[in-house]
């Protein structure tokens, strides 16, 4: 009997469409688009602030006063919420398994930890910008 | 009492090597009481109306994991998905990402290769004990990597990952979750000797975290886990490397 196995090649391009699963995983990685658009607008307001120019940093200002702006920075908001935070603080507890003895430590401690974590730097970021006044 | 039963229509992927140029379904209609397991509904075929289905079993109890198929497009133990849990129509197909060996038998050369090459056994540095001594481990460290034991080999992860669906050169969740299950061993000493291998471009990186391997695993393995802790331990070692004095 000769042996001539069958080989089914995923289809490159359209491997996630057929299963809920894979198109949950694509619609999180497609978020990357949004953190490359965002990275570039904040080296965009840093070069704008590090020249010292008033003009050029009240043009960085103007040019994200249009409602297209506003609804690219509530959309990313909502994705970095959503996948960013909720999503990766879910997995903490896989990536960073806590065991005290004999005991392991349960995943929703390690979860609740991260979002006291967030909380805490969020304010000191606020203070440090002056928004939370002491 | 007399159990219900319920006509089931059973499509499943066929393929001969020896005739056929492609593989196609085959319909089978199968009166099944409801606590029947697909495994059961497929031996009935193969024992009442078709001698010529071929199939991997044993055990059936979730332990040899041979039975690993896609039901209904899901990779699953047959041994262990239930006719009652089912509508009355069902796919059976051999394990996706594999190549098929003969209906619904898959070719395990490249999988076996690999758990091989993530070198799941105890490396020691140090000479053995004493024949008549043990190495002694505490319940807290055997703790620590318990639930990777737990792994069958029923390779329900490898139909499930997209990652080695794509590029078949990576190395895969079962190799790794069984790799990291050994590097958590407080009698193991091979870390450094595995990372060598699982930390290059076909290991943990290629690994995107789609998740599927732990969703669909039968023995709640999560290989999904011991993938991202190892790239956590991989970044480490590099970090280390690069500090003064580190190995090079």
């Amino acid at each position: 009997m000769s042996r001539q196995p069958y080989v089914r090649p995923m289809p490159k391009a359209s491997w996630y469409l057929g299963n809920a699963r894979y198109r949950r995983y694509m619609f999180r990685e497609v978020t990357c688009l949004l953190v490359g658009v965002y990275c570039a607008l904040l080296i965009w307001a840093l070069a704008a602030l590090s020249s010292g120019s008033p003009e050029r940093w009240g043009a960085f200002l103007a040019a994200q006063q249009n409602t297209a702006m506003v609804v690219f920075h509530a959309l990313a908001l909502v994705y970095y919420l959503v996948y960013m935070t909720f999503d990766w603080f879910k997995l903490a507890p896989k990536a960073m398994p806590v065991q005290f003895g004999e005991q392991k430590l349960p995943g929703s401690v390690i979860v609740v930890g991260h979002y006291v974590a967030w909380i805490v730097v969020t304010l000191f970021v606020l203070w440090l910008a002056g928004v939370l006044q002491t | 009492m007399t159990l219900k039963t319920r006509q089931l229509e059973l499509e499943v992927l066929r393929y001969d090597p020896e005739k056929d140029s492609e593989p196609h379904f085959q319909s089978y209609s199968v009166s099944c009481p409801e606590d029947w397991a697909i495994l059961d509904a497929l031996n009935y075929v193969k024992e009442n109306l078709d001698t010529t289905l071929s199939y991997r079993w044993s055990c059936h109890m979730m332990v040899c994991g041979s039975c690993g198929m896609m039901v209904n497009g899901e990779p699953s133990l047959t041994c262990k998905t239930f006719i009652r849990d089912l509508p009355d129509k069902v796919r059976i197909e051999p394990l996706q990402n594999l190549p098929i060996e003969r209906d619904l038998v898959v070719v395990l050369d490249d999988v076996m290769e690999k758990l091989q090459r993530a070198q799941p056994w105890i490396i020691r540095q140090d000479d053995p004990p004493p024949v008549d001594q043990e190495y002694t481990q505490s319940r807290a460290a055997l703790y620590k990597f318990k639930q990777y034991t737990m792994c069958i080999n029923c390779m329900c992860c490898y139909a499930a990952c997209p990652q080695y669906g794509l590029d078949p050169s990576f190395i895969g969740p079962a190799a790794l979750a069984m790799a990291h299950r050994y590097n958590l061993d407080s009698r193991d000493q091979g870390k450094s000797q595995r990372l060598d291998i699982l930390a290059d471009h076909d290991g943990v990186w290629d690994c995107s975290f789609v998740g599927a391997c732990s969703e669909v695993c039968p023995k709640s393995v999560d290989p999904a886990a011991a993938i991202q802790q190892m790239k956590v331990d991989g970044a480490i070692e590099w970090w280390k490397q690069k500090l003064p004095g580190g190995k090079s």
